[in-house]
């Protein structure tokens, strides 16, 4: 049974609160038990707790699969790019330094490419993925459209990703700030850019605090 | 007894922490469960519904509960893994008995004999000292079962005033204010009126890290259009997108709350007839807050006075709104006042009792909320009931078959039995699920205390740091070993379930405390043979009483995901929302929804008083202590989980980078930091995530890296909670090793 097309995943890195639950339930998922394909960051903990779990964005056209020399990376009719098909990966890691969002890992043991399949064994059977099913604060949702934007107005969905002159859709949605401008998200020049103003939310300035106190 | 039967090392590598790792059936893909069981995670109040996964009576794996309305399948990481404390390479197997002869200190005994033993050495303590030689420290993980028998053996079987328990260091002075503002003490409301508020207040509680579901109520009020205020020495992760920050000098809390009184009469934002009606004592308490002015507000609490009117703003303004608080402002030498002082602020508003109107603590431990009604508590019988009330103490005599006359009185809280042992007067422990060398303060005291008992039994399931100083280890149950009742943090009570069977010689705690009553041929009233015969008795005594069990069935609670008490009777649904207009109680009868005779609440005089113990030159800076999210209380459990050790493996010191430039530390120096008490050497944190005067250090791990070394034991009058939250240290860079 193919995934659902009504119900989409969406990565809200604002709700983020680094628990590592979702990495953590993700080595539980039955194929791929024992490995966890979630990667999750602070952005800067020196300036502030954001942190950000990167999870596979399933792009239309894979740049994993585009650049696997043996034809193992597959992306099934309903949009979901999986794991490489053992019989076929020779480990040379191409897709893991070409995915524009580092998200394939090399396992070495098994001389195996391991990705994040969207727990397929689970969505293709009308479960959410478990690291949705279980991320506290819902920074990774899975669900219908309508029911994530009814319930985040301050937010919008964004699929559409640059990298240099490469654009890449992606079957998984970014959550943005409602009113910000960004769609494609230019994610090379957001690396260089410095952070600034209330980026980082609350700190230890004049505007809230008073030194000393009794 | 006297100091360790072997090297901690040695005892270590016998009995852990080993953390456990997934491996084999966990991992084979091909194993399906024999059954799924459906109960709850236990590591926080929170009590998220989960199923876990049973092959051959081994835990495999989970599967998210999505149909629990509470966490609708979430779980943190600790939830995720909470499966691998089973069939744990540390879980004990056998009683033991010290053996300093033994090359790890213990040896393996059977079970018969460390119970007649046991049994052997209370008779001999309480013949040769009097009864009230002998004490009992429970825990608040334990199932309300449980907590009610351990109150029942102390004072019917063991005849001794001293019991106490964990929640000790935990839920107290929350609990204490409430009853003196509300007349009884629970949540308020259920967590979904948290949804429909306009305003959510936090005060010292690290929701993210510490009741990570609850994180989702606060950010979906957030969506729905609330303005979020979190009070809070650190940015922690809720903190990050709130609309307005208090980075509050730890310790002030009440100082703050007085001052937003203060502006709220200022600016008329009072909800008087709400005042008029439902409360008593506002005027006394408007006269107090009078010198609250902001100057003097933010000079004390450390805020600018612009962000305390602003939250003042907030706040009065309002039309719905959810004050959560947690350990951060309780555990004070003036933890009630500060509860107090939130309480003020709420009844001052009015919202409180209806539909998107609430306040609540966030209990901490597992059982938090069940765990303290029911009589493991110095001064309370069954029921939330008092035990130096007349009408009380018959009424829980006639349960137990018993003359009033014959139950003991008050005893003292759990740090005063470590200095009645000090003194002379205590000498024989059974402790069950507590590690109190690990979690209370000072506990270079409590370890000397451990090497002057006579006779030390500790029951449970792994050999945690303070059963190192046992004479006998009786291996009690794991949670998923059992079934029974836990009362949530939102007052939900809740149906735990019993998914394998205890290994080896290991039995669940509850027989192992009738088998020792059995032993001293005092059995009567100790003969049950289920949970659930357990629990019929608990209705019955909670019956009449504030926490009133007495309409609650396993089956009722089952049905219903859960029933909040108070539960008069069978035919009642329970009670989500206290305090609403016209609901009755049974101390009130009507006159109010409040838990008075009146029917009033109360406003209480939240007095401020500085934290015990100041910074000066020679210790400059503040120590505040605090969990992390892959650990639960002193570890004893999370500690022995692989993935969980794996993200924070120790304790670490969180300073801001300007004193941290100053001492010439940077993120990852180690560094010493010392108190009047006691040193320990860490390594640095460096972000600008907490406020300069102040550095943190989270409290789940025993011997050199427990912070508690450091901590003081300055206790609040009222709740005897610690103060945990307060302390003066010094650092400096440390060189060696």
């Amino acid at each position: 049974m193919p995934v659902p097309e009504h119900l989409e995943f969406f990565i809200d890195p604002n709700r983020c609160i680094g628990c590592q639950a979702c990495v953590q339930a993700c080595a539980e998922c039955d194929t791929h038990r024992g490995y966890s394909m979630i990667q999750l960051d602070y952005i800067a903990r020196s300036e502030s707790p954001q942190t950000v779990p990167i999870v596979c964005m399933h792009c239309e056209s894979p740049t994993c699969a585009e650049v696997c020399p043996a034809d193992a990376v597959k992306r099934t009719e309903d949009g979901v790019v999986q794991s490489a098909r053992k019989p076929r990966c020779i480990a040379c890691n191409n897709c893991v330094l070409a995915c524009p969002f580092g998200v394939p890992k090399m396992e070495t043991p098994m001389e195996l490419m391991m990705k994040c399949d969207m727990c397929y064994d689970r969505t293709s059977v009308g479960k959410k993925p478990m690291c949705a099913s279980v991320c506290p604060s819902q920074a990774l949702f899975y669900g219908a459209r309508d029911q994530i934007e009814r319930q985040r107005p301050r937010s919008r969905p964004i699929h559409r990703f640059l990298f240099g002159r490469q654009i890449i859709v992606t079957k998984v949605h970014l959550m943005v700030p409602f009113e910000s401008p960004v769609a494609p998200m230019d994610v090379i020049a957001a690396f260089r850019e410095t952070v600034i103003g209330h980026v980082f939310g609350p700190n230890f300035s004049a505007e809230t605090m008073v030194g000393g106190g009794k | 007894m006297a100091a360790l039967p072997a090297k901690v090392e040695a005892i270590i590598e016998k009995f852990g922490p080993h953390p456990a790792r997934p491996s084999a059936l966990r991992l084979d893909p091909g194993v399906e469960p024999d059954k799924v069981v459906r109960t709850h995670c236990c590591f926080c109040g929170q009590q998220c519904g989960i199923q876990l996964l049973v092959h051959g009576n081994q835990l495999i794996g989970f599967e998210p509960w999505m149909e629990f309305p509470f966490n609708q399948g979430k779980l943190c990481p600790k939830g995720v893994k909470r499966y691998l404390q089973g069939s744990h390479p540390d879980r004990l197997l056998h009683a033991l008995e010290r053996d300093p002869s033994s090359s790890h200190g213990f040896r393996a005994v059977q079970y018969d004999h460390a119970v007649s033993r046991t049994a052997g050495e209370i008779k001999r303590i309480q013949s040769q000292y009097g009864p009230d030689a002998l004490a009992v420290i429970s825990g608040a993980s334990l199932t309300t079962e449980k907590t009610y028998l351990m109150g029942k053996f102390a004072r019917l079987c063991l005849k001794t005033p001293y019991i106490d328990y964990n929640g000790r260091l935990c839920m107290v002075s929350a609990a204490a204010g409430n009853k003196k503002a509300f007349g009884i003490d629970r949540a308020a409301n259920p967590w979904a009126d948290i949804l429909k508020a306009q305003v959510v207040w936090i005060s010292g509680a690290n929701v993210a890290e510490c009741a990570p579901i609850t994180t989702d109520y606060v950010w979906q009020a957030r969506e729905n259009g609330a303005r979020i205020i979190v009070v809070d020495p650190r940015v922690t992760p809720i903190a990050r997108t709130c609309d307005l920050f208090l980075p509050i000098k730890p310790g002030r809390d009440v100082a703050l709350f007085n001052g937003i009184l203060h502006i709220m009469i200022e600016k008329g934002w009072i909800a008087r007839d709400f005042v008029e009606t439902y409360t008593v004592g506002f005027d006394s308490v408007a006269q107090y807050v009078r010198s609250w002015n902001p100057k003097y507000t933010s000079e004390v609490t450390g805020i600018s006075e612009g962000a305390i009117r602003q939250a003042a703003e907030l706040w009065g303004t309002t039309t719905t709104s959810f004050l959560l608080h947690a350990r951060g402002i309780e555990h004070h030498s003036h933890g009630v006042q500060n509860v107090l002082g939130a309480i003020n602020i709420v009844l001052a508003s009015g919202r409180i009792g209806r539909e998107g109107c609430g306040y609540a603590t966030i209990t901490g431990q597992g059982n938090g909320q069940g765990g303290r009604e029911h009589g493991q508590k110095c001064d309370q019988l069954p029921g939330a009931r008092d035990i130096s009330d007349p009408e009380h103490r018959a009424h829980i005599a006639a349960v137990w078959g018993t003359g009033p006359g014959e139950l003991q009185g008050p005893g003292v809280d759990v740090y005063e039995i470590f200095r009645k042992i000090s003194l002379g007067e205590i000498k024989g422990l059974l402790s069950i699920s507590f590690n109190p060398l690990v979690s209370l303060p000072d506990n270079n005291f409590v370890r000397a205390m451990l090497e002057k008992l006579e006779f030390y039994c500790a029951i449970d399931f792994f050999l945690n740091e303070t059963a190192y100083h046992a004479d006998i280890v009786l291996p009690g149950s794991l949670h998923e070993e059992d079934e029974g009742v836990v009362t949530t943090a939102e007052g939900r009570t809740i149906k735990i379930n019993q998914a394998v069977t205890p290994p080896g010689d290991a039995r669940q705690d509850w027989l192992i405390i009738q088998d020792i009553a059995g032993a001293l041929g005092r059995e009567r009233g100790f003969t049950f043979a289920s949970p659930r015969e357990i629990f019929e008795e608990l209705r019955k005594a909670s019956r009449g009483g504030v926490a009133d069990y007495s309409g609650l069935t396993y089956e009722k609670i089952e049905e219903n995901f859960g029933v909040f008490w108070p539960c008069p009777d069978e035919d009642h649904p329970g009670t989500p929302r206290l305090f609403e207009p016209g609901s009755w109680n049974p101390i009130a009868r009507g006159a109010g929804p409040f838990y008075f005779p009146d029917g009033k609440a109360r406003f209480c005089v939240a007095s401020y008083s500085p934290p015990a113990e100041s910074t000066d030159g020679e210790f400059p800076f503040i120590l505040t202590t605090g969990r992390v999210v892959s650990h639960y209380l002193t570890g004893a459990q999370t500690r022995r989980i692989g993935p969980l050790a794996d993200h924070t493996p120790e304790p670490f010191l969180e300073i801001h980078p300007h004193p941290a430039r100053e001492l010439g530390v940077s993120d990852g120096d180690r560094v010493m930091i010392e108190s009047r008490r006691g040193q320990m050497v860490l390594s640095a944190r460096v972000a600008e995530t907490i406020r300069p005067d102040t550095v943190f250090i989270p409290y789940h791990w025993p011997w050199e890296k427990s912070v508690n070394q450091l901590t003081i034991s300055a206790q609040d009058p009222i709740s005897r909670i610690p103060e945990y939250k307060v302390c003066a240290v010094r650092i400096r860079r440390y060189a060696g090793s």
